[in-house]
């Protein structure tokens, strides 16, 4: 497995040779630098920590500047651990987006855009109840029954209701990539990729 | 940032020359079309009704009358298909989007050409 911290450009599209309109995503990719190895002996585990997009000295906590002088790198803004990088890996060392051609298939993890407090008929795909004639009012977009009355007598738990919508973390397995930028570190994926433009993602093969 | 996304538009759309027109003008349009294996040239004439959008996503409608019924058709003006495009008349129209064409017929649906 390889993996990269990026940042989310935007989306575009472009045709193909058939004229068909493909909508793809550009994703600006590292370089990033690993900033510790956590090894099974001292840490328990296995993992490669990578840092990406750097910061200034003066806006970073004294102690992750202490972190970064350790490993001796610039201060970064954006810190993960990834497992299960492949090859020897020490502390320093720049992972760029080279290590992605035109046709690999990679998964990309972002934070989904949120949308605050929602029903459910949006957060979870209900129908809403009944019609808006015959007499109904205010049951278009509710949830309807919650359960039986003698038997359990109470909601389930997990029970699908209204609630907070997005904001969480989300892979999007199998993105093709469509073309890599080496001089300006850009990867360009089809399809959407969660997150607003800015936001930070992995992508992964 | 917008100006990654910029250059990679740039990169992956290939521009594109195509004469000035706007709404009111009568164009035709030569497209290509796929039949099986064979490609081969189409050609598309009628008034530029609005333009639309910018950079990959513009687009521009053509309307004509086919046997009597209004046809609209859309091209993206980027797309590879769209082969070349000629100007056949500049018509003179008030409006950039002249959807109230859809309304008329006969006498009332002539565009009076722009002179330059």
């Amino acid at each position: 497995m390889s993996g990269i911290i990026g940042k989310k450009v935007g989306m575009t599209s472009f045709f193909t040779e058939g004229g068909k309109n493909v909508a793809c995503t550009v994703i600006q990719a590292g370089p990033c630098v690993v900033t510790q190895v956590k090894t099974l002996e001292k840490d328990g585990y296995q993992a490669v920590q990578l840092g990406f997009d750097d910061v200034k000295e003066k806006n970073v906590s004294k102690a992750m500047q202490g972190h970064f002088k350790k490993s001796g790198t610039s201060p970064k803004r954006k810190v993960l651990e990834f497992k299960g990088l492949e090859g020897e890996i020490k502390e320093g060392d720049v992972f760029n987006v080279t290590q992605f051609v035109e046709g690999d298939w990679v998964d990309v993890i972002g934070t989904s855009i949120g949308q605050g407090f929602q029903g459910v008929v949006k957060r979870h795909n209900f129908s809403g109840v009944g019609g808006a004639t015959h007499g109904q009012h205010n049951r278009l977009r509710a949830p309807g029954s919650m359960g039986a009355s003698s038997f359990p007598s109470r909601v389930w738990k997990g029970k699908r209701l209204a609630g907070r919508t997005g904001g969480d973390r989300v892979k999007v397995a199998n993105l093709e990539v469509l073309k890599v930028f080496p001089d300006k570190n850009l990867i360009v994926v089809k399809g959407a990729v969660p997150g607003h433009k800015g936001s930070y993602v992995i992508v992964e093969k | 940032m917008e100006d990654l996304l910029k250059f990679a538009t740039d990169q992956l759309v290939a521009t594109k020359e195509l004469p000035e027109f706007i709404a009111g003008d009568t164009i035709t349009v030569h497209y290509k079309i796929k039949e099986g294996n064979k490609e081969r040239t189409q050609q598309y004439q009628g008034v530029v009704i609005q333009r639309k959008g910018t950079g990959v996503t513009e687009t521009f409608t053509v309307r004509k009358i086919s046997n009597g019924v209004g046809v609209e058709r859309i091209f993206p003006t980027l797309s590879p298909a769209i082969e070349k495009v000629a100007v056949d008349k500049k018509g003179k129209v008030r409006r950039a989007r002249i959807y109230y064409i859809r309304k008329r017929s006969g006498k009332s649906a002539r565009i009076k050409e722009r002179v330059i």
